[in-house]
Order: C-alpha cells, then sequence, then structure tokens
C-alpha cells in the first residue's frame, strides 16, 4: 500500500477545505483525483508532499507518517505543483541540473527514466523556462520531478491550460513510466481523463463523492441513461426539463443525457416535446460515462443537503 | 460622464479598502510631521561639553555659569590637561571642549583680552557647528556685559574656534559615512527579502521545501551571493569617496571592512526575517524599503542628531541598528579611532545579528503554513 | 440569412517577422453561437483581441457590430460585451458595485442599470448575496456573474475566453444554457474554449492552427467530413500543437 490515509481534514481560517477523506493508493497505480476548482485537490496533494499538516486525521505514505516522517518521505517523492514552478529565467538544461544536484544526483545517472520526455525538448537545452510554450513546460516540470528517481510522483492539475493534444501526449508518457514502477497521483479537471488511471477518486467541495476503479465508477451509475438529440438544442433542453417524468437532463454536446423518474423509457415525450414545437427527435439507451455518474453524485449530494 | 464618476467611485473604493495604501496616504505624513515637528529642532538642547580650566578664576568661574545656565550645554567632564581633550572628542558623547588659557582673568583685566578656545567635533558638522555658535553668541553677551562694567576701553572675550577631524567643515563628512549606512541596509535587507518572497510567488518554493535541501542550506544559499557582491559594494563606495569626495578613511581599513562585514550580515538577516513574515514580493517591497526607510533616515542620527530628539524617539532611536553603524563608521572614517572607542556599538551590533538570524532560522517554516 | 455581426477578410497580424494571424477570412452571423478552437499559439487571443478593438491588424478589412475594427475601434467597444478567463471582476468589491460599475462605464443609465441589475440577481438566484464581495464568492457563480456584466447593456455580440475553465461539471452546463438563453435573444456569441465537448454546443466551429483557420463548419459537418464521433478527435486530427 502505497499510500493510506483516513479521516483528513484541513480548514483556512473559515473555509474547510478538506472533510473527513479517506483513501487508500496501491504501489504501481496511476491513481487520479477529479474534481472542479476548488475542490481540495491541491490541499490534498500538499499534505501528501508534507508540505502541510492536516488539521486531524492521518495519513502514512510508503509506509512513514507524514507528520513526522517527512525527512525520509522528501527524499523519494517528485512533486509537481500547479502552474509548473520552473525556474523562467534558468535554461531547460539549468533547471534540469539544479533539480538533479538538490536531490543529490546527476542528470546522467537517472536519464533512461525521464529520456521519453525529455528527448521532446532536449534540442531546446539553451532556451530560458519562461520562453517555451506550455507543452513544453510541462515535459520539464516533469523531468525535473522525476530526475532523482522518486517512488512517489505527485503531480497537481498537469494538464490545466495545455491544449488537447498536448494533454493526451503528456498520459501517453505517464503511462509509459508505469514500467519503472513509480505510483502517480494526478489530479484534473477534465472527467475524461479519469479512464486513462488505474483508480480514481471523485472530489467536490472538500469530500469524495466516491473511490474506485473508472470503469466500475462509470458502471456503478444507478438508472438508465438516455441521449436524445434533436436540431434546436436550446428548445430541447427547455422542453426536456419541463417535462414532469424527467429527473435529470443534461446537456452533453450534440445531444442532452436524460434519466427518467421512474427509470422507465416513458414513449410520451416524444409527444410532449412535439407541442413545444420540437421535432425529429431521436432517443437512444446510452452507456453511463464518468461525467454523468459525476453529476450524478453531485446531484444526490445537492439533494441531501437539502433541509 | 457617467462612465467617468462609475469609475472614479471603483478606485475610491479600491483605496479604502487597501490597508497600505491607506497607509501610504495618511499613515506616512502624519508619521512625518510628528517627526519634523518634533525631531528636527535647529536648538539646541543639552549638548553635551567638557571644560578645560588652567586658569580656576573669578571670571572663569563666572563665563563657565553663564554657559551653563543657558541650558543648551550640560557639563559632562572637567578636564585636567590638554591630552585629554582629543580623547574625550574621540569618544562619542562629548561635542565640544572649552579651554580657558592660564592666567585668564588676569590677562583679561590687564590686557584686555583673553583667548578661550572652542574644540568642537567636527565629524558631525551641522552639531559642531550649532555648538559653536551658541558658545559664540553667550560669549558677545558676557563681552556686553563687560562692557557695561568697565570703565574704559573694551575688554573682550576672544573665542577661537577649532573644529577637529574635519576643520573645513565638509558636509560629505556628515553624508558618506550617513548614506553608506543607509543604502547598504535598505538594499540587503531588500535583495533578500525579495528573493525568497518570488520563489513563494512563483511556486518554486514548494518545490525546495520537498527536496533534501534544509532550510538552514536555502537560507545560506541566498544570503552568500549578496553578501560577496555587497562587501563588493562598500568597496567601490569608499574608492568613489575617496577619489571623488577626497574623503579617505583615517583610521584601519580593516577595521571599518570587518565592521562593513558585520553591517551587511546584520542587513541581510533582517532581510531574510522580513521574508518569512511577507507573504508576496510585494510586501517585502513595502515593508523593506518604506517601512525601514523613513526612520532610518530621520532617527538615526543621519541628518538629526539624536541629542536633539525628545526622549521618546530616542528610545526608537536606540532599536535602530544603523544608529549604531553610523557611530562606528564616522568614528573610523572621519576620526580614526580604534576598535576601543567603538566596542560597545559593535557588540550591539552583534546581537542585533544573532537575533535576527535566530528568529529568522525559527520563522522559516520548513512546510507551507 | 441573419444579418452578419462579424467580417473579416484577409486579416493578417504580425509581430517583427513572426505572423501570428496569417490571411483570416471567415463571418459570424447574428444570433449565433460561434467557437472559436485552437491550440495554445495558434494565434486565437491575437485573433480576439483584434476583433475587440483592443489590437490593429497589419493588414485586412475586420468589421465588427457595423464598425471597422481599424478606424472606429472605440466605438467597437461600446457595442460588444466581453469576458476574459479569469480576472474580470473586482475582488475587493461586491456584486452589486461590481455591476454598477460596469454598467456605468457602459455607458447605462442609473434607472436601467437598477433594473437590470435586479434582473441578473434574480436570474442567477442571488437575490440576497448583492453585498457579497467577489473573493467570497465560489468560482462558477462568478464566472457567471461575469457573464451576466458583460451582456449587462446588451450589445450585438459577446467575446467569451475560455469562461467554463477548471469550473465544475453543473455549473458548467448551466453557464452554457446562459449561453443558449442569450443566443436566442439575439446576441451573437463568439466563444473560446479548451472543452473541446462545449464545441458541440457551438452552431458553428473554427479551428485555427498556426496562424491559419484549418476548419471552419458546423460541429456535425466536421464530424462527418473527419470520420470521427466528437470534436476532440478533429481537433486532434487537425490542429497541430506549437512545435516549439
Amino acid at each position: 500500500m502505497m499510500i493510506q490515509s483516513s479521516g483528513i481534514t484541513k480548514k483556512f481560517g473559515v473555509t474547510q477545505a478538506l472533510k473527513n477523506i479517506s483513501f487508500s493508493v496501491n504501489e504501481g497505480d496511476i491513481f487520479g483525483f477529479i474534481g472542479p476548482d476548488g475542490a481540495g485537490k491541491t490541499t490534498l496533494f500538499r499534505i501528501i508532499a508534507t508540505l502541510l499538516l492536516p488539521d486531524e486525521g492521518e495519513m502514512t505514505v510508503m509506509g512513514h507518517d507524514v507528520g513526522t516522517g517527512f525527512k525520509e518521505l522528501r527524499k523519494k517523492t517528485g512533486y509537481m505543483p500547479g502552474r509548473f514552478s520552473l525556474y523562467q529565467d534558468l535554461s531547460v538544461e539549468e533547471n534540469l541540473n539544479f533539480y538533479a544536484t538538490v536531490f543529490g544526483t546527476t542528470v546522467k545517472e537517472n536519464y533512461d527514466l525521464i529520456y521519453d520526455i525529455y528527448s521532446h525538448i532536449e534540442p531546446f537545452k539553451k532556451r530560458l523556462a519562461g520562453k517555451l510554450s506550455g507543452g513544453m513546460k510541462q515535459k520539464l516540470a516533469l523531468s525535473c520531478a522525476l530526475i532523482h528517481r522518486p517512488a512517489l510522483l505527485i503531480l497537481d492539475e498537469p494538464t490545466t491550460g495545455v491544449d488537447a493534444v498536448s494533454r493526451a501526449e503528456f498520459w501517453d508518457m505517464l503511462k509509459k513510466l508505469r514500467q519503472h514502477n513509480i505510483t502517480i497521483i494526478t489530479s484534473t479537471p477534465y472527467m475524461d481523463e479519469a479512464l486513462r488511471c488505474d483508480r480514481v477518486a471523485l472530489i467536490r467541495d472538500g469530500e469524495i463523492l466516491t473511490v474506485d476503479q473508472p470503469d466500475k465508477i462509470r458502471d456503478g451509475f444507478s438508472r438508465k441513461l438516455f441521449t436524445v438529440k434533436a436540431p434546436d438544442k436550446y428548445k430541447l433542453i427547455n422542453g426536456l426539463k419541463s417535462y414532469p417524468g424527467i429527473n435529470a437532463a443534461y446537456p452533453f454536446g450534440d445531444s442532452v443525457h436524460i434519466t427518467f423518474k421512474n427509470d422507465v423509457f416513458d414513449t410520451a415525450v416524444y409527444d410532449h416535446l412535439k407541442n413545444m414545437g420540437i421535432h425529429n427527435v431521436t432517443i437512444e439507451e446510452t452507456r453511463a460515462g464518468i461525467e454523468d455518474r459525476f453529476l450524478d453524485l453531485m446531484e444526490n449530494k445537492e439533494i441531501n443537503q437539502q433541509p | 460622464m457617467k462612465q467617468f464618476t462609475g469609475f472614479v467611485k471603483k478606485e475610491f473604493l479600491h483605496i479604502f479598502r487597501d490597508v497600505r495604501t491607506m497607509i501610504i496616504l495618511f499613515g506616512i505624513p502624519v508619521a512625518q510631521i510628528l517627526l519634523f515637528g518634533f525631531v528636527v529642532s535647529t536648538d539646541l538642547k543639552n549638548a553635551q561639553v567638557a571644560f578645560l580650566d588652567l586658569s580656576k578664576d573669578e571670571i572663569t568661574r563666572q563665563l563657565s555659569e553663564k554657559i551653563i545656565s543657558s541650558g543648551f550645554f550640560r557639563v559632562r567632564e572637567n578636564l585636567t590637561n590638554l591630552y585629554d581633550v582629543d580623547k574625550v572628542l574621540r569618544g562619542n558623547k562629548i561635542k565640544a571642549v572649552i579651554i580657558f588659557e592660564q592666567n585668564f582673568g588676569r590677562k583679561l583685566l590687564s590686557e584686555g583680552k583673553a583667548v578661550i578656545s572652542i574644540i568642537a567635533d567636527g565629524s558631525e558638522p551641522n552639531m559642531a557647528t550649532l555648538a559653536t555658535n551658541y558658545l559664540t553668541a553667550i560669549i558677545a553677551d558676557f563681552n556686553s556685559e563687560l562692557a557695561g562694567v568697565s570703565a574704559d576701553g573694551a575688554m573682550r572675550v576672544q573665542p577661537e574656534v577649532r573644529m577637529f577631524y574635519n576643520p573645513s567643515l565638509k558636509s560629505q563628512y556628515m553624508f558618506v559615512p550617513g548614506v553608506i549606512t543607509l543604502i547598504m541596509i535598505l538594499i540587503c535587507a531588500l535583495m533578500t527579502s525579495i528573493t525568497i518572497t518570488r520563489e513563494k510567488e512563483f511556486g518554486t518554493m514548494e518545490v525546495l521545501l520537498v527536496s533534501p535541501l534544509k532550510p538552514a542550506h536555502i537560507i545560506m544559499g541566498k544570503v552568500l551571493p549578496y553578501f560577496i557582491l555587497s562587501f563588493a559594494d562598500v568597496i567601490m563606495i569608499l574608492l568613489l569617496s575617496w577619489l571623488v569626495f577626497d574623503l579617505p578613511v583615517k583610521g584601519s581599513l580593516i577595521l571599518l571592512l570587518a565592521e562593513a562585514m558585520l553591517y551587511i550580515l546584520l542587513s541581510l538577516s533582517l532581510g531574510i526575517l522580513i521574508s518569512t513574515i511577507a507573504k508576496t514580493m510585494q510586501q517585502a517591497i513595502f515593508i523593506s524599503l518604506v517601512g525601514m526607510m523613513l526612520p532610518t533616515v530621520l532617527l538615526s542620527g543621519f541628518i538629526i542628531p539624536i541629542e536633539n530628539m525628545p526622549e521618546v524617539y530616542g528610545w526608537v532611536s536606540a532599536m535602530l541598528p544603523p544608529r549604531y553603524f553610523i557611530v562606528i563608521i564616522k568614528n573610523i572614517m572621519i576620526k580614526g579611532t580604534g576598535f576601543l572607542y567603538v566596542w560597545k556599538e559593535t557588540l550591539i551590533l552583534v546581537l542585533f545579528t544573532l537575533a535576527f538570524v535566530g528568529l529568522a532560522i525559527r520563522n522559516f517554516k520548513i512546510r507551507l503554513q | 440569412m441573419n444579418g452578419t455581426v462579424i467580417s473579416v477578410s484577409n486579416l493578417v497580424k504580425k509581430f517583427g517577422s513572426f505572423t501570428a494571424n496569417d490571411n483570416l477570412n471567415f463571418e459570424v452571423y447574428e444570433g449565433e453561437i460561434f467557437g472559436f478552437l485552437g491550440a495554445n499559439g495558434a494565434g486565437k487571443t491575437t485573433a480576439i483581441r483584434i476583433l475587440s478593438g483592443l489590437s490593429e491588424p497589419t493588414s485586412g478589412e475586420v468589421m465588427v457590430a457595423g464598425f471597422n475594427v481599424k478606424k472606429q475601434a472605440e466605438q467597437i467597444k461600446r457595442n460588444i460585451g466581453y469576458m476574459c478567463q479569469k480576472f474580470s471582476l473586482y475582488e475587493d468589491l461586491s456584486v452589486r458595485e461590481n455591476v454598477m460599475l460596469y454598467g456605468g462605464i457602459y455607458g447605462m443609465k442609473r434607472q436601467l442599470i437598477r433594473e437590470r441589475t435586479q434582473r441578473l440577481l434574480k436570474r442567477l438566484n442571488f437575490e440576497e448575496y448583492g453585498n457579497r464581495l467577489i473573493s467570497d464568492l465560489p468560482l462558477g457563480l462568478r464566472q457567471k456573474l461575469a457573464f451576466s456584466i458583460a451582456i449587462l447593456h446588451e450589445p450585438k455580440i459577446v467575446f467569451l475566453d475560455e469562461p467554463t475553465s477548471g469550473v465544475d461539471p453543473v455549473t458548467r452546463r448551466q453557464f452554457w444554457e446562459m449561453i443558449y438563453e442569450t443566443a436566442a435573444g439575439g446576441i451573437t456569441v463568439f466563444v473560446t474554449t479548451h472543452y473541446l465537448e462545449e464545441a458541440e454546443y457551438c452552431d458553428r466551429v473554427s479551428i485555427m492552427s498556426e496562424g491559419k483557420i484549418v476548419a471552419l463548419d458546423t460541429p456535425a459537418e466536421l464530424k462527418k467530413q473527419y470520420m470521427v464521433n466528437s470534436m476532440e478527435e478533429v481537433f486532434i486530427k487537425i490542429a497541430r500543437p506549437q512545435k516549439y
């Protein structure tokens, strides 16, 4: 067990950043925390990286307690905070050498580990880090975090603000790292990235909604899901929402995902829509995705929180 | 027009809700007025002087009384021989020595003229000028009293004024040491406080903290380059003041450089301490520059002699390191004194440095909170 | 056919020897939701700045809301709404104060600002929180508020630069429903986003790559053309990230 955590809470002033967080991470896994801004991901990662102490609760990483064992942990952990934290006025090469030296190793020693990643930016090794594009900063920051061959890699929103192509490339790089048996914890607001993790925790407002393998989370969707298409999207959504038999209706790209209150496909919905002037409607049953489950869980949470 | 007023209103709201801007707008002017009002007085108060009365007769007693009772001076010592004059002026308490020549009274009555020597500490030109002006005025007054008494011809006490250490009363003697003191502490504190808060702002500090680097190493690593460069700075300033202003170092250069190194270390530690308090670079700059500049300029004895300040300000001044360094640097550069005369101030600076370093280490968190 | 709100012909923008926008040609119609996509560094931000009157083209003709971008930049600013990614609201002012401020900047009359403020707060279910400071609000609410303020003066077109970055899925959808409502009311919406799935909400989408527009059509047509099922796959096929 790489990380074992139970009952972690953390408060900043009046804001409760983390509420009773419990989870565990297996060695060698890619574990993802999926949730929007303000969910508490960064705070949690800082606790794992021994940069913050929790108010309550316990966490052991690689067998050490995060409070007392920080000295040992810091040698074996690689941390890549948000915004990449590179020295903008040092070159690519200088940044990498600095981190290698500070961790008591050399670039040469662990070059094999970072080769796949660093080779993309090596041609630009004399360029100042501040002048790199988002995707390249990402690769450099990852190389710097890996250079001392950590057992645990903590990546805080490494794909935020980066375009879709670079994101895909980044995940390919992470997958390759698994051969070296490095455990990776990462966070992202992009739901689709959840499917690329071994296990995933959905987190929102400081609480974990669920922890499991991504396809199990997906399959845990409690109802039948239907996808509805029609030429006029806006009218369609309003029409669906106004139908009493519908439990929830969420726009999803070119269609609307709906669930029925009594979980049965109600053909009367076609008539309802027609009466509102919405024609050419197609409804099909479909398999739920992670985001559907997330919305479902969020909805339940709101209902439960109502007085 | 509507857009304009709406925009102006927003600006007011921003200002009232930002503590720092309010401090600059209101706090600083108020502080300045109070300081200038109370501190900058061109009146002399309690200037400490010493008498060397080689005659000890009725006239010298009368004149001494007059000087003492004027309220501007306080007698700290009564010297017994000429050799003590230099020693006493090198110490930093006595601003002027008043010497009555031998057979003062007799010479006055028989020859109509007697000489009173006023030897002032020229390393503080403002103070020296004030003191000698006041003394000369008192003596002139005494002379007119004498004129009223004697029947014939004038009896005159003749004041002879000499400035030790700075015969031509060059103002550089006041400014250059003061500027060195001010600049070094501002720049050093500013630089180190910025470099650490910058890492905090850019997020690289997080990564440093989780690395094996010990906090002590991080601090020392930040201080060392600035230490070396600031030292080069001091040498450069001394060279400039020698070549351009004709102000050489009268005393031991080695001692001066050693004291400078201590002072630089103190300033850098202060910067580190500030960086543990400030959360952003802006805050660090604010505290270093604004928070320290004004008190240093006004209260450290740089421009305004400490004796001229009301007691309260004197207490505040005692808490400012620059006050002590100014004394040290003036002594060595202008009076040419040795360590024996500045050991007290040096010790105080050492204590300050240890305090700053200790506090900085204690505050420097190994975690983010 | 609806009127044209934006018309761009042969737009070129150079910075020194670097060509950020290389001969762009396109039109945007009234009431459309127009998605403007591209990888980082492709030239999107440069183009948007020109369209919103903040920057001048090196060459080419650009008309926005009936005004020429080069000669009538000031009128353009008054007839458009703009919401940039974050930071368009003043954190140390309250909700109401922000609305009043922008209303004033848009040159609206006091009475009108008051009415619209009420309407805005109601629409956001936010009536009791009118005096809360922005810094106290969660991100999703801030974004919705910023959008409402950007259309407070009912401009012809509103520019949204990555408006839903980092926002939770529910709020994101609510935001897009606000966008739909706005477009239905006749205001053209020009939006950029990194969430490719949001591109599907748009009527038409353009994709920029290395300074040029490499695709411009409805999402359905683009998917058909590239024989894929999602906009994300279209994007990966044709938008190349910066090479350096």
